[in-house]
Order: structure tokens, then sequence, then C-alpha cells
């Protein structure tokens, strides 16, 4: 028991994902700043900004369903520590961690922060904060097929793998599925998925800054902002890390440069692009991303 | 834990703009201060689209009659510790409109300002200055 709670809440859960996805954040930042030709904000940053938010007062609107505002955003700080704690434990020891099907409940756990933002949004009675929980609505239903289809290659590939710790110890033994065409196809889609996923540019539209202020947080302050920051931030180091994980020979502490290379992907597409509307995005994950999701999946069948 | 605090506070300054009826020649120049050329955000200071998430409220533009109930609303609105910064010669002390009509009332009848950064427009420079004195006077330090 005191073991599950130890690694729940300090290694390799709560604490230690979120200070890593802290420090992945400053370095968003700051190659950010690089890129606009800015010197950027000091290391700790993004830990004054969680500090800051934390001793702010907790503003609740009149029109807010009270107890839907305070516990969404705990919804969705829990789940994705659950789920960061399952994928590095996965990582660390493939052989005897996990439980068949336990794909199916990381699927799920990774959906909830989108779902708890959404269920947040719509609790706190702004208007706006209502448009941005509808195009984030639509925007999980847009990323959820290609996501989903695009993870059946891998699973294609081992052999009906339904265990996470299986398809790292299949990797381990036939090479990575990235060494394959259909791997390759299905990466790239998991890679906007991922994007999207995150809400950075060119997907952020449910929380567009100039257009509808903050959209769906834009009732937030305080505490709870904070959690709502912590879980965007411990999103970003889970969702690699299961990308590396079902694609890339599972991750170990030598191989920091994979989660680098993806996190670099990430902020460069962050810095080139554009914000898309809501129907474009739309458009191009049922239209092009589903299109390459299902040939990957029908390239894996054939086994290339 | 209160020097923790105070750093918190002051390391990771959240702006909200508030133009109460300005000429908006003070909005570009905020504008400019958020561009790479001068680059607060090196001193944690981001510009904030929601009034929810603001540390400080940089208030423009010389208060008309019809903003005033507005202007209080925001303020109420914005979480508690939060300063206020009088940006320009009209909300620093009503400027040109000062015999005005419509803007009998100075921005800080209505505010408690923190700090007045006069100028029109002030220029970014200026608005640097005005900040460090407001995190010098807070923390303390001379």
């Amino acid at each position: 028991m005191i073991k599950y709670l130890f690694n729940y809440i300090i290694f390799p859960g709560f604490l230690f994902t979120a200070v890593i996805g802290l420090v992945a954040s400053w370095i968003d930042r700051k190659v950010t700043a690089r890129v606009q030709w800015r010197i950027g904000p000091p290391w700790y940053q993004p830990l004054m900004d969680l500090v800051k938010l934390s001793i702010k007062e907790i503003t609740v609107p009149r029109s807010a369903s009270k107890g839907l505002f305070f516990l969404s955003p705990m919804i969705g700080l829990s789940a994705i520590t659950l789920v960061s704690t399952f994928i590095w434990l996965i990582n660390i020891d493939p052989g005897s961690k996990g439980f068949s099907g336990d794909i199916i409940v990381i699927i799920y756990l990774l959906t909830l922060p989108a779902i708890a933002v959404i269920l947040g949004a719509s609790a706190s009675g702004n208007p706006l904060a209502s448009l941005g929980a509808s195009r984030e609505i639509k925007l999980v239903i847009a990323y959820e097929l290609p996501f989903i289809i695009s993870l059946l290659v891998p699973i294609i590939k081992s052999g009906g793998m339904l265990r996470l710790g299986d398809i790292i110890a299949y990797q381990a033994s036939h090479g990575a599925f990235l060494s394959s065409l259909s791997g390759i196809i299905a990466f790239i889609v998991m890679i906007f998925c991922m994007q999207a996923k995150l809400g950075l540019v060119p997907f952020d539209m449910a929380e567009a800054e100039t257009e509808i202020m903050a959209g769906t947080c834009i009732e937030y302050s305080g505490m709870l902002l904070a959690i709502l920051k912590l879980t965007k931030t411990m999103l970003m180091v889970a969702l690699p890390l299961f990308l590396i994980t079902l694609f890339w020979q599972g991750f170990n502490f030598l191989s920091l440069w994979k989660y680098v290379i993806l996190l670099v992907i990430i902020i460069l597409m962050r810095n080139t692009n554009p914000r898309v509307r809501i129907d474009q995005a739309v458009r191009f994950f049922w239209g092009k991303m589903t299109l390459m999701a299902i040939l990957a999946v029908i390239l894996a069948v054939k086994g290339i | 834990m209160m020097s923790l605090r105070l750093k918190a506070l002051t390391k990771s300054i959240w702006v909200y703009h508030m133009s109460t009826g300005s000429c908006n020649n003070c909005d570009i120049e905020i504008l400019d201060l958020l561009t790479p050329r001068f680059d607060v955000e090196r001193f944690g200071i981001t510009l904030v689209g929601s009034i929810r998430h603001a540390d400080a409220i940089l208030v423009t533009g010389s208060l008309n009659l019809k903003t005033v109930p507005r202007v209080k609303a925001i303020y109420e609105q914005a979480p508690k510790p939060c300063v206020v910064i009088a940006i320009g010669a009209c909300a620093s002390g009503q400027g040109i409109f000062k015999n005005g009509p419509n803007c009998p009332n100075p921005v800080d009848s209505v505010l408690p300002v923190n700090v007045y950064i006069p100028g029109c427009p002030p220029k970014p420079e200026a608005m640097i200055a005005g900040i460090v004195k407001l995190i010098k006077e807070l923390t303390g330090k001379k």
C-alpha cells in the first residue's frame, strides 16, 4: 500500500512527472523566445508561475455550478497522474508491471483531462468558456478517431498484444515499429493527435487567447488555474512517453534523446504554424489523418 | 515563506490591459513593450486575456462616464493581491481632458492606483522603469 502511494505521489507519479514537465515547459518557452529573437524567461519561471497562482485568491462566478467547478481540475490532475505513473512503471519494468488490456485503460485516462476541461468550462457559466468547451468537444471527437485507428498498428504488428509491457518486449526482440513503413505513417498521425491533445498551436482554438480570451479556463483563477496548467504540463510528459513506448522500443533513462526529439517536434510545429479554425481541424483529422491511419493499418496487416 | 511568496508574486506578473476610453496611443506602446525588442517575458511578465488570471491591471485612457461602472466591476473580479498601474497622462492625471465634461473622474478616484507612469504616450523604457520601481517598493529593497 505504502509502495503504491509512493509510486503514485512521488516517483514516478505526480512529483517526478511534474518536475520533468516544468523543465519541458521551460524549454518550450525558451526555444519559442529564441525563435522569435527574444531572450526568454529564466529556468525557474514555470515553477514561479505555479507558486504565484497557488497563493492567489480563488474567485468563483455567481453563475457557476460550484461543485463541478472545483472538482473538474482535480479529475484532470488525478487522471494524468495515474496515467503517467502507469506508463513510467511499465517502462521501468516491462516484464511484471501492467495487465492485459492496459492500453485501453490508458486511452481512456488520456481522454479524461480534456473531458475535465470541458466539464469545468461548462460549469463556469461564462459564454466564452462555453464557446471554448464546444470547440474542445469537437476537437476531442476529431482527434480520437485517427488516434485510436493508428493505435491499432502496434497492436497488429505485435500479433494482437493488448499489454504495453508485451509490446515493449516484442520491440526489444524484433526491432522498433518505427523502422517499418506502417509504423512511420502511424507515428506521424500520432504526433498530430498529440499536438491536438496538448492543445498547442495550430490546434489551440479551445484556449485561443486572441479571440476568446482564455476560452475554457477564462473563469479559473488561483489554485484551480495552477492545477489546470499543471495538468497540461504533465500531459506534455505522458503523451510523448506513450508514443515512444508504442513505436520506439520503450523509454529508459539512457534514451532521453527520444523524448527530446519529440519535444523539439512539438515546439517547432507550435512556432511555425498559425491557429486553424475548428472546422479546418475537424476536416484535417477526419480526412487526411484518418485516411493515413487506415492506410497504416492496411500496411500493418500486410506486414509492411 | 514570506520571501518565497513575494518572490513568486514579483517574478511572475501577468498583466491585464484595460483601456478606459483612450486614444490607443498608450495601448500601442504597451504592445511595443511585449515585442522582441523589449521582451518583458524575461522578467516573467506576460499579457493575459482574462481578468481572473491578472496580477496587475494596466489602465490607460481618460476614464469617461460610460466606463466607470465597468472599471469598478472589472477590478472587483480580479483575484487579489492585484496591483493597478496607471499608464499615460490621461490615466495618471486626466491629461488634456482635465476640464472635459465627459471625464469628471480621475482614475485614482475609482481604483487604488499603485504606480503612475506619465507621458503621452510613455516610452516602453519608462513603463519598465515604473514596474521596476513598483517591484522595489513591494519587496522593500532600495
